[in-house]
């Protein structure tokens, strides 16, 4: 019975099409999945996080982006981790930070790069296992990934 | 060649008082390549960025970050600490390639 009947031909078909489906409603990069591993399935509430970007960014090679959380940053209540991730890039991922009660604040700034238009999304993870998150959409005028 | 960079690093305050927090500003010079981008005779060009970036006080860490392709050249960092501990205050950065760049300033705590 080697053989490959109809039936098993459509059944291929059939699982091919749903893998497709699967993958499809996904956004064009890892940024989702990347916030997925990070929180482990968690949600992640809205607040606390504060995502300082310009709204339109005319040359995404350099944007300036602020991302600080409200915190009291002492041994029993502080931030211990920040993931920055964008859904138009060609890697979700943009930046960790790692924080500790010796960083007196949960602050940090750096300069990003933004391939087109995307919504830029920091989720901060509490030393007690919550997670909170703030987006923002950045409208890029330039891309700053191209070739 | 990386190795040879000199960080620009800036300390908003050299002395501090024992639990004031301190900012710190510092920049690099490193082409931070995406591995995205392809030369003029259609070759992807190699990734090469700085991914890792720390930052000790007195020898203990106070803040670190993990860098992707979407960090721009020439990175950029600012962050905070607070004053615990006189001290150097070393930052370092570690290339693909596995090389630092380090850099060094000094902070003291009254």
């Amino acid at each position: 019975m080697t053989a490959v009947n109809r039936r098993q031909v459509m059944a291929l078909g059939a699982g091919a099409l749903a893998a497709a489906a699967a993958i499809a409603p996904a956004q064009a990069n890892d940024a989702a999945d990347l916030i997925k591993k990070f929180t482990g399935g968690k949600p992640a509430t809205e607040g606390k996080v504060k995502l300082d970007l310009p709204e339109i960014a005319e040359n995404g090679n350099t944007v300036p982006m602020t991302v600080s959380v409200e915190s009291p940053m002492s041994e029993q209540s502080h931030v211990t981790e920040v993931l920055v991730v964008g859904d138009g890039n060609p890697n979700g991922g943009m930046a960790k930070f790692h924080f500790s009660p010796l960083s007196g604040a949960a602050e940090a700034n750096t300069r990003i790069r933004l391939a087109a238009t995307q919504n830029i999304t920091a989720v901060a993870k509490m030393n007690d296992g919550s997670f909170y998150t703030a987006s923002k959409q950045v409208k890029v005028t330039i891309g700053g990934c191209g070739g | 060649m990386a190795t040879a960079v000199k960080p620009r690093i800036k300390l908003d305050k050299k002395e501090a008082k024992k639990g004031d927090i301190v900012e710190v500003k510092a920049l690099v010079q490193h082409v931070m390549e995406t591995g995205q981008r392809k030369d003029a005779q259609g070759q992807t060009i190699p990734r090469k960025i700085l991914n890792k970036f720390a930052c000790t006080v007195a020898g203990k860490q106070v803040f670190a970050a993990d860098f992707e392709p979407a960090i721009s050249a020439n990175p950029y960092i600012q962050f905070k600490f607070k004053a615990t501990e006189s001290g150097p205050v070393v930052l370092t950065w570690t290339d693909d390639d596995g090389s630092t760049i380090v850099g060094e300033e000094t902070i003291t705590v009254t």
